[in-house]
C-alpha cells in the first residue's frame, strides 16, 4: 500500500480504536491488528503526532502496581473521523466505478 | 531476552538522543511488554514479540526528525564560561565562513547528484518529444509523395522511442537511487550526531 496513504489510514484507525472509550497502547495494537498491520514503534510514533494535533490527549493511571498510559480522543479527533468518513464516500464511489469498468472486460 | 536486558538494549543503541526521548521510549516499550506478560505469555516471547532493539532503535532514529538532532548538537550541555563566549565571539569571523563554506559544498556535491538526474530525465524527454516529432514527419512526408524521407524519418522516430523506452528505466533507476542515497547519508547524520561513528 502507498505509503502516505497507509499513514492517514493508521491514523484514522488509532483514533477509531479510543474513540467508544479511553484505550492502552497494547489494546490499540490488539484492536486494529485483524486490520492493519501496526508496530509498537509505529503506534509511538502515531501517538504522539496525533498528540501534537490535539486529536487525543494522555492520562496515566496505576494497573497492577505499574503505571499505565491511557489515551482519550478529543473534539478534534472525532472530527477528524467524520472528515475521514466523508472523504471515503467519495473514495468507495470511484472504487465503485473502478471495478465495473474492470467487470466489462471479462 | 528477558525484559531488563531488552530495555538496557535498547537504551544503549538510542544513547546520543535526548534524555527525556529515551525515557519515554523506554517507558512506552516497558508497558508493552507488561502488557503482553499479563496476558499470560512468557516474559521471552513477550520480548520477542516487540522486535530487536538494534532495529527498533533503526526505526527511532529514522521517525525523528534531522532538526531535532542538529538542535540537540548545538545547545550547550552546561552554561559556557565568559572566557568561551569571548572567543567564540572574537574567532566568529574564522568559523563561520568556514562552516558555512563546508555545508555549502556538501550541498553542491548533493546538488550535483539531482542534477545529473535532471539532465538524464530531460535527455529522455527530447527523445520522447523527438519520436513523436519524426512520426508526424513521416506521415507528412509520404502523404506529400516522398517515400524514402518518410521511411527514414519513421526509422529515425522508432529509433528514438526504442532508446526513450530503455533510457526511461535507467532515469527511474537512477531516481529511486538518489532517493534511497538521501535517505541513507540523513540517517548516517542523524547517527553521527549522536556520537555513534562506526554505525
Amino acid at each position: 500500500m502507498d505509503s502516505q496513504l497507509k499513514r492517514g489510514l493508521l491514523d484514522v484507525c488509532v483514533l477509531a480504536a479510543i474513540r467508544d472509550e479511553d484505550s492502552y497502547g497494547y489494546k490499540i495494537i490488539k484492536d486494529v491488528k485483524p486490520y492493519i498491520k501496526l508496530s509498537e514503534s509505529t503506534l509511538y510514533t502515531i501517538l504522539k503526532r496525533l498528540e501534537a494535533a490535539g486529536m487525543l490527549t494522555v492520562w496515566s493511571a496505576e494497573h497492577g502496581g505499574r503505571l499505565r498510559k491511557y489515551y482519550r480522543i478529543t473534539d478534534a479527533g472525532r472530527l477528524r473521523i467524520e472528515e475521514f468518513k466523508n472523504e471515503w464516500k467519495e473514495v468507495m464511489s470511484i472504487y465503485q466505478f473502478v471495478i465495473r469498468e474492470g467487470e466489462d472486460n471479462e | 531476552m528477558n525484559k531488563q536486558e531488552f530495555l538496557e538494549e535498547l537504551r544503549e543503541e538510542l544513547m546520543g538522543l535526548p534524555q527525556d526521548e529515551i525515557e519515554e521510549r523506554l517507558d512506552f516499550y516497558s508497558e508493552m511488554i507488561e502488557d503482553r506478560m499479563e496476558e499470560g505469555l512468557s516474559e521471552e516471547v513477550a520480548v520477542a514479540e516487540i522486535g530487536i532493539p538494534a532495529e527498533i532503535a533503526a526505526q527511532i532514529i529514522e521517525d525523528i526528525p534531522l532538526t531535532r538532532f542538529v538542535v540537540e548538537k548545538v545547545k550547550p550541555k552546561r552554561k559556557l564560561k565568559v572566557w568561551e563566549i569571548v572567543l567564540l565571539v572574537l574567532g566568529s569571523p574564522i568559523w563561520v565562513p568556514l562552516l558555512l563554506a563546508a555545508i555549502v559544498i556538501a550541498l553542491a556535491i548533493y546538488l550535483v547528484g539531482w542534477a545529473l538526474i535532471a539532465a538524464l530525465w530531460a535527455v529522455e524527454a527530447a527523445l520522447a518529444v523527438s519520436a513523436v516529432a519524426l512520426a508526424a514527419v513521416g506521415f507528412y512526408s509520404l502523404f506529400h509523395a516522398n517515400v524514402p524521407g518518410g521511411i527514414l524519418a519513421f526509422g529515425a522516430g522508432a529509433a528514438c522511442a526504442g532508446v526513450a523506452i530503455f533510457l526511461f528505466f535507467g532515469c527511474r533507476e537512477a531516481t529511486r537511487g538518489i532517493l534511497i542515497l538521501t535517505k541513507k547519508i540523513i540517517y548516517s547524520i542523524k547517527t553521527r550526531l549522536m556520537g555513534k561513528e562506526n554505525s
